[in-house]
């Protein structure tokens, strides 16, 4: 199967290009202007943006288990909408995705749907339960990208290094969901001023801090690779720009909410913006734009945590944490981002699809001959509107129901194979 | 007063959705009802054909009495419906409850439940206004009409009033309902109790003064109101002892006299005498305890009457 695509304005080598680029197969064979080729399909794309497909290092797709809450089917159907070409699914499945076997599920279903690729990412503790390591070395040889016990976060620090080292004799690196139980209790929100005037418990943001400065410490004398999942507070920021800066080998992702919104959308007791990390101030958001624009930050991740309705639409206290991501990462970030001149599209572009490739060594997050074609185009003038009605994943606890954003995405091509097409 | 004044189907979340003249005119009506509270007869036939259902997910008999009488007294009907949080967690949803109950022809809610925005979800699934008895930490904003109406008759005016609210700040639904309610209409509050019983950004978000010494406190203080000391806060670590928080800051005859004399001693109950508060000065002529309950009746029989229909 050959797709040629005729006229598009190119991201590459960060700069944009016209240029016509011809698929082959899975892959792309040439980036030239004037290409003639009796391809099976012809794309014009005068006018768009054609760019690398996006990667998601944080996604929940709730299958096996929840699948009343999403599956591999919705949630990559929704991905694609949303221009992922690759999403790495969490383990915190039920059953846990802790051994081989449900990696290889997860892998295999996934792939015979072949609408974005998925990988995944290992427990770092059986069940999440903070006590013993996981197979890790086995789901390495199922194909796992990772480890963590994201949704839980492991509070012996004794384990957690033990889970570091093994990690690091296995080159797996270890992704951190950082929360300290005890400071976080039973909070709802985080803490400050809209928690206090809600009355709602509050997470305090050391409820973060405490554990992303341990693990930092861990990382240091385990010399493994620490990923430090959605950040969400300035003193964050600043300890992982200090650990980078000391050559202790950290990365980090912040999540398209954490970056658009802050706690005073939280003043209407809306559930759809309850989530873990919780919304912060207005302070710690300005800081995370600083993080990812001076390279503190390596990527935006969705963090995609589908729920249901009937969980959702609930007193606040009872509501589970989690906003879904996929189909409004792109064209919320651009809208609320980009438009307000907040970061560069080419950024936005970098901190969602190239870095993350690189981080999972994807031969991808480049238009360039021989490289996977996993592609997006794009129409930054044209809109897509958010309601339950548009929204493909299962769940529809999105933060932006209501909004029309602009960015829509036309088309996704994973693999050389258009996996979504906005007009079909 | 604006003799057309209304709140006709109106929520009562907490009191940042009313204003100042609108505040005012709701205590002006509560003097009429109390004044009906006085008669041998304590009934008006104005919202007959009304039902009224109390829905308390949260136990507190007295509040729950109290909105009973108000709405007996103005001739509607009650029906009430009682649950535990965890029963609602486990069975029917609160949502579920709300439908089915207003499939009953229900007229006006009034909700107390330990989560805070559940007043909120009663409206959005009944249409049907809703007041709130009562929401987590977050507003009890009758309580806080109640306190406001006692000072008012004292005083005459809640303008420029020193008020002295003395205890476990950061459960107290109570207080926030009340500095945003004393704020509004001018009075200076101060908020006091251990830093580990305060929480954070209160003068930024409702303007108020915050201090952790009684004495500073107290001082020209107006009016006083100590708030219940609850021992489980104990068990959460936030303070060593009933006996060691007793010692800084209960409110006694003693302490009583850094604020204003005959300054006014209030207190939300249930009181834990000897805690927070001392025998000696809850039974005091400074206390007016007893009359924010009586006063309690008539500003939710003030406040029944404005929301379904009545004009002033």
């Amino acid at each position: 199967m050959k797709i040629l695509i005729k006229n598009a304005n190119a991201y590459i080598n960060e700069t944009w290009v016209d240029t016509d680029v011809l698929i082959d197969n899975n892959k792309i064979a040439r980036v030239e202007k004037n290409i003639k080729d009796d391809a099976d399909k012809i794309i014009d794309a005068t006018g768009k943006k054609l760019i690398p497909g996006f990667v998601d290092l944080h996604c929940h797709l709730r299958d096996p288990g929840q699948t009343y809450k999403e599956d591999i089917h919705t949630g990559t159907k929704a991905a694609a909408k949303g221009g992922y070409t690759t999403i790495c699914a969490m383990p915190n499945t039920e059953p846990t995705i802790d051994n081989i076997g449900e990696v290889e599920y997860v892998q295999r279903k996934a792939n015979d749907l072949g609408l974005c690729k998925v990988k995944v990412i290992g427990a770092s503790s059986k069940k999440l339960e903070g006590k013993e390591i996981a197979e890790i070395a086995t789901m390495k040889e199922g194909g796992i990208v990772a480890v963590s016990d994201d949704g839980a976060c492991v509070q012996n620090a004794k384990l957690q290094s033990n889970i570091m080292l093994y990690a690091q004799n296995f080159d797996i690196p270890v992704i951190v969901h950082a929360e300290d139980y005890n400071m976080a209790g039973k909070g709802q929100i985080a803490g400050g001023k809209v928690a206090t005037k809600l009355g709602l418990a509050g997470i305090p943001a050391l409820a973060e801090e405490i554990i992303i400065a341990r693990d930092i410490m861990l990382a240091e004398s385990t010399k493994c690779h620490l990923h430090i999942a959605h950040l969400s507070t300035a003193n964050s920021v600043d300890m992982i720009r200090i650990a980078k800066k000391e050559g202790i080998k950290v990365t980090t992702e912040v999540t398209p909410h954490h970056l658009i919104f802050n706690e005073e959308r939280l003043v209407s007791f809306d559930t759809n913006f309850k989530c873990k990390p919780a919304i912060r101030s207005e302070k710690d958001r300005q800081a995370l734009i600083q993080g990812l624009i001076d390279g503190t930050i390596d990527m935006i991740a969705t963090d995609h945590a589908p729920h249901a309705d009937f969980e959702k639409d609930k007193e606040f206290d009872f509501a589970p944490f989690g906003v879904i991501g996929f189909e409004t990462a792109f064209a919320g970030l651009y809208t609320h981002l980009v438009m307000k001149n907040l970061i560069s599209l080419e950024l936005l572009i970098d901190k969602l699809s190239v870095s993350p490739a690189n981080w999972l060594k994807l031969n991808a997050g480049a238009i360039e001959v021989g490289r996977c074609a996993d592609l997006v185009i794009t129409d930054l003038n044209k809109t897509i509107d958010i309601n339950k009605n548009t929204i493909l994943s299962k769940s529809k606890n999105s933060p932006f129901l209501g909004e029309t954003l602009y960015g829509k995405i036309d088309i996704t091509i994973c693999e050389g194979k258009i996996t979504y097409n906005a007009d079909e | 007063m604006n003799n057309n004044f209304s709140l006709l189907g109106r929520n009562l979340y907490d009191l940042d959705d009313f204003t100042e003249e609108e505040i005012i005119n709701i205590l002006e009506v509560s003097k009429v009802m109390k004044e009906i509270n006085s008669r041998e007869y304590k009934k008006l036939p104005t919202l007959k054909g009304k039902t009224i259902c109390t829905l308390f997910v949260e136990n507190s008999t007295r509040t729950r009495m109290s909105f009973e009488l108000a709405a007996n007294r103005l001739s509607a009907d009650v029906v009430t419906f009682e649950a535990t949080t965890s029963s609602l967690q486990k069975g029917e949803s609160l949502q579920d409850t709300v439908t089915t109950l207003n499939a009953m022809g229900i007229d006006l809610y009034v909700i107390r439940h330990s989560c805070a925005g559940s007043p909120q979800i009663v409206n959005k699934h009944s249409g049907k206004p809703v007041m709130n008895a009562g929401d987590g930490r977050h507003a009890h904003p009758t309580q806080a009409l109640l306190d406001m109406y006692s000072i008012y008759e004292k005083t005459g005016t809640i303008k420029g009033m020193k008020i002295a609210i003395v205890g476990d700040i950061v459960n107290s639904r109570v207080v926030r309902s009340n500095l945003i309610g004393m704020i509004k209409l001018g009075a200076e509050v101060t908020v006091c109790g251990p830093r580990t019983l305060v929480p954070s950004h209160l003068e930024e978000v409702y303007g108020c003064k915050v201090t952790y010494d009684l004495k500073t406190a107290l001082k020209d203080a107006d009016a006083v109101m100590g708030l219940r000391m609850q021992l489980e806060r104990q068990t959460e670590g936030l303070f060593p002892s009933l006996e060691e928080y007793s010692k800084h800051y209960v409110l006694s005859k003693q302490t009583i006299k850094w604020a204003k004399k005959d300054a006014l001693v209030m207190h939300p109950g249930p009181m834990n005498r000897g805690v927070e508060i001392l025998p000696e000065l809850a039974d005091s002529s400074q206390s007016i305890i007893l009359e924010q309950v009586s006063n309690g009746v008539a500003v939710r029989m003030a406040l029944l009457f404005l929301i379904l229909g009545g004009r002033f």
